[in-house]
C-alpha cells in the first residue's frame, strides 16, 4: 500500500520543506505517527493509516520535498506499506469518499 | 483571555482575497495569500505589499521632546536632522529590552515612534511612567494610522508612479511627506525584508485606497500581497530581530547584537549603567546565526547541543527560502559563537548538525548613502 498525504493536507499546510520518513522494514501502526513533515511554518505529525511493515521509501523526498505539494498524490508519496491485516483497506476512504467528508465538514 | 482580536483597516481586503488569517500579537493577520515561499520569492524578485497596519505608533512633540526621547531611548535622538529615521531600543533600566523601534524627526521638536503590535500597551506604560518630560506631549496615534509596507527591487518603481513629486531622493531611512494616488502620506524608506522599498504611513480610513492602488498600479511589476508568514521568513535571512522571539526583557542590547545603537556618549539614558557593565565585562552569551548541516528545521525554543550538553536555545528558525536551506537564531555562550562553529540543534528529541554561520544569511540590498 502507497501512503502519502492528502491534497487538503498538503494545502493546509503550506510549503512542505523537509520530510522525514522510518526506514525500510521499520513497523508502522495504524492511527499512531509514523514520521513528520515540516513546512515554513510548522511540523505536523504523519498517521499510518493501516500497520504494517515499510517495503519502500520515496528517495525523492529528501531532496525535493516541495514534489509533496505538487503531486500528493503521485510523484509526492511517502511509503509503500505491506499490510499486515489486509482487512484494514476496507476501513479506509477513497479520495472521492474523502472529498466528501470534507464538503460535509465545511457545512 | 478571550480578549477579541484586533483588525486593521485592511481587514476585509484580505479575506476577500482569500488570505489566511491567524492570531498574532492580540491581532487578526493574514499569514499568506499564495503561499510563504511564493511570496518571499516575489520580494526578492519584483515587489511585494505588506499590510503592517497593526504596529503602534506614538508622537511626541515640545520643547521637552528630545530630553524625553535621550532619557527613554538608548540611540542618539540629536543625530536626527528633520526627516530622519533611527532605528533604537526602549530598555529598562536592568538593562532588558522594553521594546525595539525607529524613531522619526518629524520636525524641530515633533518625533514619532513606531513599536511593535503586541507591545504597544506596554510600551505606552513604560513611556508615561519614565517619559513624562516637562513640555513633552506624548500621543498614541496607533488606531488612528494605517502602514504599508512596499518591498523589493521593483518598490521605488511603484511607489515612485502613485507620486505626486520623486521619490528617489528620499535616502535610505529618511522619510518625506508625498500625495500617493490622492492619499496623504509619510513615505518612509526602512523596512524590514533586506530589500529596497518604503513603509508608508497614511491614515487609518485612507489605508485600504492606498492598498487598492499599490496593487492595480503594480500590476505591471508583478506586485503581490505578502502575509506575515514571509515578512517572518524575509527578515530572518536578513538577522532582523523579532521582538518577543530574539530580544525580550530578560535580553540585553549587546548580546543580541544591537550595541551599535547604543550610544553611552551622548548621556544618560534608562538602562545605560547596566548595559556598560555588560560592555566591560564582556557578553556572556551572544545570539548568532545557525545553519543547519541536515535539511530538518530548527525552531524557537530548539536547545542547542555542543557534544551532546544542552548550551543554547533557538530563538527564531524557519526554512530560508531564498537561501535555501533551513537557518536560525539562537543564544550561545560567548565561547561558541564564532563563525564556523559546529553545534547541533535538538530536533525531536536528535541532536542534528549545524554551524555559526556569518549573517545576514542573504546579502542586504538596502538603498544605503
Amino acid at each position: 500500500m502507497r501512503v502519502g498525504i492528502t491534497a487538503f493536507a498538503q494545502e493546509q499546510l503550506g510549503d512542505v520543506v523537509f520530510v522525514e520518513l522510518p526506514k525500510v522494514g521499520a513497523r508502522v501502526t495504524a492511527h499512531q505517527a509514523f514520521g513528520v513533515v515540516e513546512s515554513v511554518k510548522a511540523v505536523s505529525d504523519l498517521f499510518a493509516p493501516v500497520t504494517g511493515e515499510v517495503v519502500e521509501v520515496n528517495p525523492e523526498l529528501a531532496s525535493k520535498p516541495e514534489i509533496v505539494n505538487q503531486d500528493p498524490y503521485g510523484k509526492g508519496w511517502m511509503l509503500v506499506v505491506q499490510p499486515a491485516d489486509p482487512g484494514e483497506w476496507d476501513g479506509l476512504l477513497t479520495s472521492q469518499q474523502y472529498e466528501e467528508f470534507l464538503a460535509q465538514d465545511a457545512h | 483571555m478571550d480578549t477579541p482580536l484586533k483588525r486593521t483597516p485592511l481587514h476585509h481586503a484580505h479575506v476577500k482575497a482569500g488570505a489566511r488569517m491567524v492570531p498574532f500579537g492580540g491581532w487578526e493577520m493574514p499569514v499568506q495569500y499564495t503561499g510563504i515561499v511564493e511570496e518571499h520569492r516575489a520580494v526578492r524578485a519584483a515587489v511585494g505589499c505588506f499590510d503592517v497596519s497593526h504596529m503602534g505608533e506614538f508622537e511626541v512633540e515640545g520643547a521637552g521632546a528630545l530630553a524625553a526621547l535621550q532619557r527613554l531611548t538608548t540611540n542618539d535622538v540629536a543625530a536626527l536632522a528633520i526627516g530622519q529615521v533611527q532605528y533604537s531600543l526602549l530598555c529598562h533600566a536592568h538593562g532588558g529590552i522594553v521594546d525595539d523601534l525607529t524613531v522619526y524627526r518629524l520636525g524641530a521638536e515633533r518625533y514619532m515612534l513606531t513599536v511593535n503590535a503586541a507591545n504597544i500597551d506596554k510600551d505606552w506604560a513604560h513611556l508615561m511612567a519614565e517619559g513624562r518630560h516637562p513640555g513633552a506631549r506624548w500621543r498614541d496615534v496607533s488606531d488612528a494610522t494605517g502602514l504599508i509596507a512596499v518591498q523589493g527591487p521593483r518598490a521605488e518603481a511603484l511607489v515612485g508612479r502613485l507620486a505626486d513629486a520623486d521619490v528617489t531622493s528620499i535616502l535610505y531611512y529618511h522619510a518625506a511627506p508625498r500625495s500617493l494616488a490622492g492619499v496623504p502620506a509619510l513615505v518612509s524608506r526602512t523596512g524590514y525584508t533586506g530589500e529596497d522599498g518604503f513603509e508608508l504611513y497614511v491614515a487609518a480610513a485612507d489605508t485600504e485606497r492606498l492598498w487598492t492602488a499599490l496593487l492595480e498600479a503594480g500590476r505591471t511589476d508583478a506586485v503581490a500581497p505578502i502575509g506575515l508568514g514571509a515578512r517572518d521568513t524575509l527578515r530572518l535571512e536578513m538577522r532582523y530581530a523579532l521582538y518577543g522571539n530574539d530580544i525580550d526583557d530578560t535580553t540585553n542590547p549587546l548580546e543580541a547584537g544591537l550595541g551599535w545603537v547604543v550610544k553611552p556618549a551622548k548621556g544618560d539614558f534608562l538602562g545605560r549603567e547596566a548595559i556598560e557593565r555588560v560592555r566591560a565585562a564582556g557578553p556572556s552569551r551572544r545570539l548568532v546565526g545557525l545553519e543547519m548541516i541536515e535539511r530538518a528545521v530548527p525552531r524557537h525554543g530548539y536547545r542547542i547541543l555542543k557534544d551532546g550538553a544542552p548550551v543554547g536555545v533557538v530563538t527564531s528558525g524557519s526554512y530560508g527560502p531564498t537561501v535555501d536551506r533551513s537557518i536560525a537564531l539562537g543564544y550561545v555562550p560567548a565561547a561558541l559563537a564564532a563563525v564556523g562553529t559546529a553545534l547541533d540543534v535538538e530536533i525531536r528529541g536528535q541532536p542534528r548538525a549545524a554551524r555559526v554561520a556569518k549573517t545576514p544569511f542573504h546579502p542586504s540590498r538596502v538603498k544605503k548613502g
